[in-house]
């Protein structure tokens, strides 16, 4: 860092001045901590407010990917700023995708994504030159227009559904009524991992083609306006107007996620590169202490990762805590 | 001196609006070669066949058929988008039509006071809510009496009449207006009725501007993304009728890139789609100055 050793010599006011505009001119070149440091090199007459605007971090964290995470993200950076004004936070949605691509090209500070990055990237080596903090879990299950008469499938018999070789309802126990299947947009995170935990690596027929949404809004809304309709959605969408089926007799909820009884779940990951800076590095610390993991991840219809009695790699292997 | 700053004036004038142009050119030329470089990759990079995207019907990216190729078929969706445009069209013509004559030739004054402003304030409504008005009523209403899930080329069809409505309304409308009147008093010299100058005089020399009327409603609704996304269904697959789920070229577009990461095959391939969005754009504003040239030299 060039700037600190050039301010060496001018007056502590003047740094001071210097410094401030620099960091608003250069903020999103990560610089920071030189306050801390140039205020070092200035010598020891100023103690204790040297120590004081050292833990102070400032700069200015982009982060973007997946609009699953993005909520929770958002309300998690709007506390963080509140006790760290000189940090902006800015959160976009995009997509798992664009937060993959963007972090590995270095465009941001942070990748927000619902799937391991492996599985996103075309050199899957590429994962190796990021770091995935897991901040959250998200839980799904399948739901089904309210009308529909079961309350619990077997996993062959959703996976049967979601092949196209179950049809009608009453293969299953319910009423004569045709299945209409909506399904999420091929790619999006969360038919990931409900593919992942339902189909087993079973391939879908090409003849099979169940008609697809892309927001978890829209799907609720198609599920619990169409008559035989069957999607998934994350726990968070769940409401009076659909019903949530149990699968093999266990419930969704938080409780059986953490023991994986409950399959269907998923990491929410958020990617920094190998060297994050300073106020990168303080917000992801931020998501992964008790001030979010024990009410924000809650309040945002996620199930906090310190409660997880496993853990998941990215090739889907469960191992126990 | 005043002769010098006039000419001074001049210069910076042409200055002001040459740069205004150049920016403009600028922008359209790295757009298209944005869509170009990346749309053609799939072909050059990922040895895809253009036969098979553009002739091929299974659509499946992330998997790889018998033979091992991706199964990047995109014909469903040319197809699907094409039927609803086309349908659309057809909905919202006899409306559009039946509205301008009415503006033009039975009462002008009601027309330009309070039909045409109207009309415009539709283009104002964001597309978000074409597809959620789509959701609630279009598809329930398609469900109540043709069965099905009511989504499909019907449903997305409908809205996009609607949104198309008032882009070939005020064009029709103007295109019947610019038939010189010369036409209309020539024609009631004669003995003619209303009805028979109508049909007879003015649909005929307004031909050219209603065509380009529709032409540049189809635009408009080939390149509609968000409302019809919600209503067609997005099930890729050749569109069998009215009340089976389709997708567009569009639709497929919006749901798929934000999901892959860049430089994949799949990325590669929605870029390719936009690839072809472009082209059709190109072809329909080809149609529509060929159409122009011809109205002008019968004018004449």
């Amino acid at each position: 860092m060039p700037i600190p050793t050039k301010n060496a010599n001018l007056s502590r006011r003047n740094f001071f001045l210097f410094a401030g505009s620099a960091a608003a001119a250069l903020s999103g070149l990560g610089l920071v901590g030189c306050s801390g440091s140039g205020a070092a090199s200035n010598g020891g007459s100023t103690g204790s407010a040297d120590s004081s605007s050292a833990k102070k971090v400032s700069g200015s964290v982009t982060a973007v990917g997946s609009t699953a995470l993005q909520p929770l993200v958002e309300a998690a950076a709007e506390k963080f700023m509140e006790t760290n004004p000189d940090v902006q936070i800015t959160v976009q949605g995009g997509g798992s995708g664009q937060g993959i691509t963007q972090i590995s090209q270095g465009a941001v500070q942070i990748g927000n994504s619902d799937v391991f990055a492996e599985s996103k990237l075309s050199n899957p080596d590429d994962a190796k030159k990021l770091i995935d903090n897991k901040v959250a879990i998200v839980g799904m299950g399948p739901v089904v227009h309210p009308e529909v008469s079961i309350d619990d499938v077997t996993l062959d018999q959703l996976k049967g559904i979601f092949t196209g070789a179950i049809t009608n309802w009453k293969e299953v126990g319910g009423q004569d009524l045709a299945i209409t299947v909506i399904n999420r947009a091929s790619g999006s995170g969360t038919r990931a991992t409900f593919e992942g935990a339902v189909l087993g690596g079973a391939k879908v027929p090409e003849s099979f083609k169940p008609q697809e949404q892309d927001s978890s809004g829209t799907v609720a809304k198609m599920v619990a306006e169409t008559p035989g309709s069957i999607s998934y959605l994350a726990f968070s969408y769940f409401s009076d107007k659909l019903k949530a089926l149990k699968v093999g007799g266990v419930e969704p909820k938080e409780e059986t996620v953490e023991t994986n009884d409950w399959t269907i779940w998923a990491y929410e990951h958020m990617y920094t590169s190998t060297s994050p800076d300073e106020a990168t590095q303080a917000f992801i610390d931020y998501m992964l202490s008790d001030d979010v993991q024990g009410s924000l991840v809650e309040q945002t219809g996620y199930i906090p990762v310190t409660g997880m009695k496993v853990t998941r790699d990215a090739s889907g292997n469960v191992t126990k805590k | 001196m005043p002769a010098m700053s006039k000419r001074g004036i001049e210069r910076r004038g042409r200055l002001i609006t040459g740069s205004c142009i150049a920016l403009v050119v600028l922008l359209v030329v790295t757009l298209i070669f944005m869509v170009f470089s990346r749309g053609l990759d799939t072909f050059f990079k990922d040895g895809i066949s253009p036969w098979s995207f553009l002739f091929g019907t299974t659509w499946n990216p992330h998997q790889t058929g018998d033979d091992g190729a991706a199964l990047v078929g995109a014909l469903p969706m040319i197809a699907g988008s094409f039927a609803v445009t086309l349908l659309s069209c057809l909905i919202s013509l006899p409306f559009s039509l039946g509205s301008s004559i009415f503006v033009v030739e039975i009462a002008p004054g009601f027309g330009s006071r309070v039909f045409r402003p109207m009309i415009e304030l539709l283009t104002g409504i964001p597309s978000v809510v074409f597809g959620v008005v789509g959701l609630t009523v279009v598809v329930p209403w398609i469900r109540s009496w043709a069965g099905g899930t009511g989504y499909g080329v019907l449903a997305g069809s409908i809205v996009l009449a609607f949104m198309i409505l008032p882009t070939v309304t005020s064009l029709a409308t103007d295109a019947i207006a610019a038939v010189p009147d010369a036409y209309r008093d020539g024609s009631y010299g004669l003995g003619c009725t209303r009805w028979q100058t109508i049909v007879h005089v003015v649909l005929p020399s307004a031909l050219p501007g209603i065509l380009t009327a529709v032409i540049m409603g189809m635009t408009r609704a080939f390149g509609e993304a968000l409302a019809v996304q919600m209503v067609v269904g997005n099930a890729v697959q050749m569109p069998r009728g009215l009340f089976t789920p389709a997708a567009t070229l569009t639709s497929v577009l919006t749901m798929g890139m934000g999901n892959e990461a860049m430089g994949t095959m799949y990325n590669d391939v929605l870029w390719s789609l936009a690839l072809v969005l472009l082209f059709m754009s190109l072809v329909f504003i080809l149609i529509v100055h060929l159409i122009g040239k011809k109205g002008a030299a019968r004018h004449d």
